[in-house]
This record gives C-alpha cells, sequence and structure tokens, in this order.
C-alpha cells in the first residue's frame, strides 16, 4: 500500500552495472517505500534479473555507476551476506540445489544467522523444527522437505516456496522476489501468492520481478515499472501490467521513441 | 631410490616375522604353511614399487624406503578404558586388533547360530572347511609385495563366517588400533558370507599416537550365490603414518557388495579395492571419499571385473583436498567378453581447495563385450561460486558458506554408511576439518 509519510526503504539512483565487462544496466532509477508493492517487468534481456542480482550483492556482476541507498546507508560496500543480515531478501529465479546439506540444517543456520543479527534468541534444532513446520504449514510444504538436501529433486514449484519459506523465516524488510511465478502452476502460483501477501506489512516492501501478468493477478502492485535495455522505461499503477498483457512490451519502447523524438 | 634400499626395507620388514606356529607344519594346516612359503619367496623376488611402474605412477611410496619397520612382540597393555570411546553402540561384536595383534581382552567374539566372528588362529582347525578355499586365494600375491608381506606374516587376523540364509542383524567391528612408533602391523580379514547371508562389516583403522607406523592390511571377501554384504572401510590412520591395503572381493551369482571407504589419515595411503563378478548378475556400489590437507596423499586404486553377464556396478569416489595434499583416484573397469548386458557406471568428483592441491584421476574402461551400459565422468573443480552466493545471500559469511559446500560435499559420501553413530562421529570429523581449513 501506498502511505505518504512511510520511510523510504531502497532508493537507486542512475545505477550502472557490467557482467563480463558488458553494460547491462544503463542507468537505473527507482525508490521503494515501505509498505509498498513494485512489480519489475519487461522483456527477457532488459535487465530485470541482474538489477535483482546487483541489489543482493552478486560478486559476478560489477557496479559502474550510480548508487543505493537501502535505508539511508550505500549498500554497495556491503557484502551479500551483510545484505541479508540488514533485511534484503533475493527469492532466486532458479533456487540453487546444494546436495549434501539438509534444507532443515540451511534453513537454521540461515535464520540463526539473522536472528543473531538483529540480537534475538538464535532457536536449537528443537526449537526450530516447531517453528519451520508452522511456517511451512502456511505454505502447504510437506515436512519432508525438512530431511532433503536444499533444493535438490525439488519441482519447480517446491524451489519456489522453499524460497518463500526462507522469506517467511528471514522476516526481509526489502525482498525481491526474481521470477517466483515461473515454473509454477496455477494452483502453487496461488499458494505462493497467498504466502507473500501473508508477509506484507506496513514495515516492509516487495519488489516483484516477473515477465508476465498472472501473478500480479493474486498481488496487487501499487507500482508497475517497465524495464527496457537497462533502464526503466515507464511506469504506471496496476493496470499497466494489465495493458501490458494485451499489447505485450513492444509498444513502450516505441512510445519511448516517439517521445524521444517529439522532444530532439 | 635403488634396488639395494628396497630390498634392505623389505628384508628389514620381513626379518621381524615371528616363527610359524608348529601346527602350520602339520597335514592339516600344511596349506597354510606353503602359502605364507610361496609369499615369502614372493616378497624376495619383488620390489617395492616406484612411480616408473603404471599401477603407481602418481603414488611415490619411496619415503616408506626410508624407514626401519618391524613388527611388534610385545603384548598390548591397553585397558578397555583406553579405547571404549572407539567402540560403535550399534556393532555389539567387535575384534579389536592392537599394533597388529589380537587382543582378546577387548574383543567381543561372537559364535551363535552358525555365525562365527573370532579370531582366525584360534578357528582355523575348527573351520578350516570355510577357511581354506578363500584365505590367500582372492588377494592375489605373485605381483603385489605388500600382499605378499602380508601374505608372508599369515598367522592370525579376523574371521567372519555367515552361514547359508542367515542375516547377521547387528553389524560387526574391526578395530584396528596402532599405538606405538615405528611398528609395522599386517591385518589380515576373511570373510566368508554362504548362500543367502547378509552382513555388515566395519574396518576402523586408528591410531592412538603420531608418529611413524606402517599398516599393511589385506581382505578377502567371498560372497557366495545371492549373499549380501556392505563393507565399511575407515582409514583414520596417525598423520605421519604409511597405509597400504588390498581388498579382494569375489561375488558369486546374484551376490550384492555395497561399499563405503573413507580415507582420512595416514601421510601416504594406498587402498586397491578389486572386485571381481565371477558368476552372472552379481552386483555391486563401491563409494569413496578422500578428505586429506597439509602434505598427505591418499591413493585409491580399484578395478571392477565383470567377467559374467548381467552384472551391475555403480562407483562415486569423491576427493576433497586441501593444503599442499595429493589425492589419486584409478578406477579399472573391465568388461570380459563373457559379460552381455553389464550395467556399470563410475563417477570421480574432486574438489580442490588450495592452488596447491592436487588430484590425479583416472578413469579406465576396457570393454571386450559389445552389448553394455558403462557410463563413466570425473570432475575436478573449486567450490561452485552459484551455491557459495546462494548461501551468502542468506545471511552466512563467506568462510561459513565454503565450509558447509565442503563438508557436503564429503558428506554425500559418509551418508551412506549405514550404521548412525559412525555416521554422525564422521561427519563431526569432516565438519571440523572444513572449518579448520578455511
Amino acid at each position: 500500500m501506498i502511505c505518504q509519510d512511510s520511510k523510504t526503504l531502497l532508493e537507486v539512483r542512475g545505477l550502472r552495472a557490467t557482467v563480463n565487462g558488458i553494460e547491462i544496466l544503463k542507468s537505473i532509477d527507482l525508490t521503494v517505500k515501505s509498505g509498498e508493492v513494485h512489480a519489475l517487468m519487461g522483456p527477457n534481456g532488459s535487465g530485470k534479473s541482474t538489477f535483482a542480482k546487483v541489489l543482493a550483492g552478486h560478486p559476478a556482476y560489477t557496479v559502474t555507476g550510480g548508487t543505493i541507498r537501502y535505508e539511508g546507508a550505500s549498500l554497495l560496500d556491503l557484502a551479500p551476506e551483510a545484505r541479508a543480515r540488514a533485511g534484503l531478501f533475493l527469492g532466486f529465479q532458479y533456487p540453487i540445489e546444494i546436495p549434501g546439506v539438509a534444507n532443515s540444517q540451511f534453513l537454521r543456520l540461515a535464520y540463526n544467522t539473522v536472528q543473531a543479527q538483529r540480537g534475538k534468541d538464535e532457536l536449537d534444532p528443537l526449537e526450530f523444527d516447531d517453528f519451520v513446520r508452522e511456517k511451512m504449514k502456511l505454505l502447504g510444504m510437506n515436512p519432508d522437505f525438512l530431511d532433503r538436501s536444499v533444493n535438490e529433486g525439488f519441482s519447480g514449484g517446491e524451489k519456489k516456496r522453499n524460497e518463500i519459506l526462507q522469506m517467511a523465516l528471514l522476516e526481509p524488510r526489502l525482498a525481491i522476489l526474481d521470477e517466483t511465478d515461473s515454473g509454477l502452476d496455477i494452483d502453487a502460483l496461488r499458494v505462493v501468492a497467498e504466502g507473500v501477501n501473508r508477509l506484507a506489512t506496513r514495515d516492509n516492501a516487495i519488489v516483484l520481478v516477473t515477465h508476465y501478468q498472472r501473478m500480479l493477478n493474486y498481488i496487487v502492485p501499487d507500482y508497475v515499472h517497465v524495464m527496457g535495455a537497462g533502464r526503466i522505461i515507464k511506469t504506471g499503477g496496476s493496470e499497466l501490467a494489465l495493458e501490458l498483457e494485451a499489447r505485450g512490451y513492444d509498444w513502450v519502447g516505441a512510445e519511448l521513441k516517439a517521445a524521444a523524438g517529439a522532444a530532439a | 631410490m635403488s634396488a639395494a634400499t628396497t630390498s634392505a626395507c623389505l628384508e628389514t620388514l620381513l626379518g621381524s616375522r615371528p616363527q610359524a606356529p608348529a601346527a602350520f607344519a602339520s597335514p592339516t594346516l600344511g596349506w597354510l604353511g606353503r602359502l605364507r612359503a610361496d609369499a615369502v619367496e614372493r616378497v624376495g623376488a619383488l620390489t617395492v614399487p616406484t612411480t616408473r611402474d603404471e599401477e603407481w605412477r602418481f603414488t611415490d611410496i619411496s619415503p616408506l624406503t626410508k624407514m626401519a619397520f618391524h613388527s611388534v612382540r610385545t603384548a598390548s597393555h591397553l585397558q578397555a578404558s583406553d579405547v571404549e570411546r572407539l567402540y560403535l553402540e550399534e556393532a555389539p561384536t567387535r575384534l579389536v586388533f592392537v599394533d597388529g595383534a589380537y587382543a582378546p581382552g577387548l574383543s567381543r567374539p561372537a559364535q551363535d547360530g552358525g555365525v562365527v566372528v573370532t579370531s582366525l588362529a584360534g578357528a582355523l582347525s575348527a573351520h578350516a572347511a570355510s577357511i581354506e578355499p578363500h584365505l590367500g586365494r582372492h588377494a592375489e600375491f605373485s605381483g603385489n609385495v605388500f600382499a605378499a608381506l602380508n601374505t608372508a606374516f599369515l598367522q592370525d587376523g579376523a574371521l567372519i563366517v555367515v552361514p547359508r540364509n542367515k542375516t547377521v542383524a547387528e553389524p560387526v567391528h574391526l578395530l584396528f588400533i596402532a599405538t606405538q612408533k615405528d611398528a609395522a602391523s599386517h591385518p589380515r580379514c576373511l570373510v566368508v558370507a554362504q548362500a543367502g547371508s547378509e552382513v555388515t562389516l566395519i574396518e576402523d583403522f586408528v591410531s592412538l599416537q603420531d608418529e611413524a607406523y606402517l599398516t599393511n592390511a589385506v581382505t578377502e571377501i567371498a560372497l557366495a550365490e545371492g549373499a549380501r554384504a556392505t563393507h565399511v572401510r575407515v582409514q583414520r590412520d596417525g598423520g605421519q603414518a604409511f597405509h597400504i591395503a588390498n581388498c579382494a572381493v569375489n561375488l558369486a551369482g546374484s551376490s550384492r557388495y555395497r561399499s563405503v571407504a573413507v580415507a582420512l589419515g595416514a601421510s601416504i595411503s594406498r587402498y586397491n579395492l578389486d572386485v571381481l563378478q565371477a558368476a552372472e548378475g552379481a552386483e555391486c556400489t563401491i563409494d569413496g571419499l578422500a578428505l586429506i590437507a597439509e602434505g598427505q596423499l591418499a591413493d585409491t586404486h580399484s578395478l571392477i571385473d565383470h567377467a559374467k553377464p548381467h552384472g551391475v556396478s555403480r562407483q562415486l569416489h569423491k576427493c576433497v583436498v586441501g593444503g599442499a595434499a595429493h589425492a589419486v583416484f584409478n578406477g579399472k573397469i573391465i568388461v570380459r567378453p563373457d559379460a552381455q548386458r553389464t550395467d556399470s557406471s563410475q563417477s570421480s568428483r574432486n574438489l580442490l581447495l588450495t592452488g596447491k592441491a592436487h588430484v590425479d584421476t583416472k578413469p579406465q574402461l576396457e570393454i571386450f563385450a559389445d552389448d553394455v551400459k558403462c557410463a563413466h565422468g570425473a570432475t575436478v573443480g573449486q567450490l561452485d561460486s552459484e551455491e557459495v552466493f546462494y548461501l551468502r545471500s542468506r545471511g552466512l559469511s563467506d568462510a561459513a558458506a565454503r565450509n558447509l559446500l565442503t563438508y557436503a560435499f564429503g558428506a554425500e559420501i559418509i551418508e551412506r554408511i549405514p550404521v548412525a553413530s559412525l555416521r554422525h562421529r564422521l561427519e563431526q570429523t569432516v565438519l571440523e576439518r572444513t572449518t579448520a581449513k578455511s
């Protein structure tokens, strides 16, 4: 929800980033305040996922210009783990499989690391087990997934649920969900979306990175941004997503070009 | 290394050989006397291998020739309280050997329902029918100086006989404890599983001291028609130790052999595992893990010989190499002309933790049958950067993420050990080691 007096969580200005020497983000400006849900849309290759990874601090990407401020302080100097502990969460488009690490062990380690950072009590395996099972219930997840290796052999939908489970455990202030809807069937999409909605509060914010509009039927965004060629080229309300669904992305770029032409 | 040093080394080792018991000259045990004599003859004819030998190309054993190891004759003074912590709660039946000698006071043999778990020396007469067809028949020593040396010393050891269709519910623990500097021990183990029987065996090599010594083990496992055996092997010898072991497994029709071998200790270790699928429809699963650091060398040579049709083999060997350590894996698979419909897969996966760590891995397939399925692959690499980032994005520090992933890499093999308390101990060891190396 948009509240006039809520504080700014994320402020991105003129952000440029490269991977392997190729510039992917060409100048991004975005402001996210607490309580808001933003959808970041755009065609493949427009830089959506790169932007998400840069925010989380992926070491393969180099920031070459601009600023990212998170709760008033620069994010760029923070290691990925420091960003996570500060309350930033990236839900992965392709969650990583880690054979040999039990999901329960991984979830507890992550949970306790963040708890310790917040000066709260860590949970021992037994306490954590009770706690995580409650959270899993809300996402319709089978507790068997605790005993399996992290994401190993999980279906696409199970992996995404596991991501939202992590979000539920870590209670981030800013969650960036990268194509959480891809690979989900309609039922799984609804369950995952309900899970996300339940986690949305006045004090946190969510950025949904998505290619399609369908997830936005369940999680209604306050703002929809369209990315093209490494920039945000259009911003609107939730109705913009419907228009994109109906008309595709090409017209946004054409409109921008026309406007640029008129100005010249 | 000169021929002189190698023969001097072998002479010293052989020179400490105790006299054979008088009984070995008797008509009933004459075969054993002859076996030992043959072995002594082979030791005389062979030399300690060098890196010029194809089978030892990557493993320089020459430091062994500079040592003067000898077998120990003094009885052990170890009390149960010294070693209890090494016992496994799931394995009440246990044979303990201290510096190679059977320690009856620490052991709990079993002889019930026809199952025999006992010292070989005490069972030679009573169980001759089970022993004679197998002892020294599977572990080839004519071209293997270490197996020959072990056989030359053959006098005692561990004997496990499982009668027809009998399932031994609890695992059998064979515990080999090193306590003395410069000691050479030649542990010997024979497992005979008769048709349709089932047994789990744990061979566990530990040290209570940090000085140099030599363990030179030979294990023979014979599975009759439809028998099943699980063989866990844990080599956690002392950091200065030399550990050499030969294990020969003979599989009759439809028998099934599973093994998990873990190498953590020793300065230089070499494990040869030879599995012969001697009849139709045999299956084996062979998994291995070497977790080494500093200047350690761990070498595993395996041979799976598919001699008959419809055999199945699965092999996953992993090495986690830190410091300036060196791991070697040579996995040979032979599919003989007769062995149609063989289904075999082998994977060698290696993780190098430092720039100085080193691995030589060599899958070796020799296929002489045309209707077979054989897959193999080898990877050598560092930790996956996407996995590291995933963990860091959840708040784990870079070091914690790397430790966890290193641990997980090794844990995949440890998890296959079907004895919970041993598994937990090893998981703990792996965790400590991977944490220490960050």
